[in-house]
């Protein structure tokens, strides 16, 4: 309990990092960072299998995809770097002590959460249950999957003659 | 039936909480258009981690991770996506503030 404690610190540290920082490829690595903290949290309580998927896709792939438009959009990466900090500071300084003040209240409220949960027991593998329980939605996946993939080439096609 | 939640449920929830307020302010105080990606993706990983601890807390794990993986998939296509409008938008405007996509038609 102590350890998921820490890594959750670490977890809103990270995250916190990502949302302060000045340069975009610090928010990219810190996001990567709050993901595998995730990862890591969902390995200790028992999700491997979704820890493994988070790791991959939301710790590599997604950094990949955020570095490769930073580097095709950011072409003066420390143009009036202290001015765009300077104003980051401005509209970020009460982040960070509001995150303390809804920490320290929700831990001091505590207040008796009773909600109805399903019984315990049969689950079954998490194999089982994405094959054969939850086919609706992997062929919603496939879907998406190909809905994102005529999104991006739609978007990457060139310009026709009358340029509309 | 209403069972009882385990104590460990409002360590989790104030880490959701606090995820989701870091998430919701990186949205909404910037104008940088990657910035507000960044925190839509901090917000989908509160939301991924709370359906851990539902799933972690009920029982039901295998479900929860069946969810978690449909969301992630769904997060990638989304974050794929939302890339390629912002690229698209910045060769137009040649910026990546939000206040220039007041040129768009419509």
């Amino acid at each position: 309990m102590i350890i998921i404690t820490i890594v959750l610190v670490l977890m809103v540290l990270a995250a916190l990092w990502a949302s302060l920082t000045t340069l975009l490829l610090r928010a990219t690595i810190a996001l990567a960072l709050t993901s595998a903290m995730l990862a890591v949290v969902m390995y200790s309580l028992g999700a491997t299998i979704a820890a493994v998927m988070e790791l991959s896709v939301c710790a590599g792939l997604i950094s990949v995809v955020f570095v490769s438009v930073i580097s095709l959009t950011q072409r003066k990466p420390f143009k009036d770097y202290v001015t765009r900090r300077m104003s980051r500071m401005r509209r970020f300084w009460a982040l960070p002590l509001v995150l303390v003040a809804i920490g320290v209240v929700l831990s001091f409220v505590h207040a008796p959460v009773q909600i109805a949960l399903p019984l315990p027991g049969g689950d079954g593998d998490v194999r089982t249950v994405l094959w054969n329980l939850r086919q609706l939605d992997l062929f919603g996946q496939i879907l998406i999957l190909l809905a994102g993939v005529f999104g991006v080439l739609v978007l990457f096609k060139k310009d026709g003659p009358d340029g509309d | 039936m209403a069972i009882e939640i385990p104590q460990s449920f409002w360590l989790y929830f104030i880490f959701f909480i606090l995820l989701l307020v870091d998430g919701l302010w990186c949205m909404l105080a910037t104008y940088n258009l990657l910035r507000i990606l960044i925190g839509l993706e901090v917000l989908m990983k509160s939301v991924t981690f709370f359906l851990i601890v539902a799933g972690f807390l009920s029982g039901r794990m295998a479900l929860a991770q069946a969810m978690v993986i449909t969301v992630i998939v769904i997060e990638v296509v989304v974050v794929v996506a939302a890339a390629g409008i912002i690229l698209g938008l910045f060769r137009k405007n040649d910026s990546l503030n939000i206040r220039t996509t007041r040129n768009l038609k419509g």
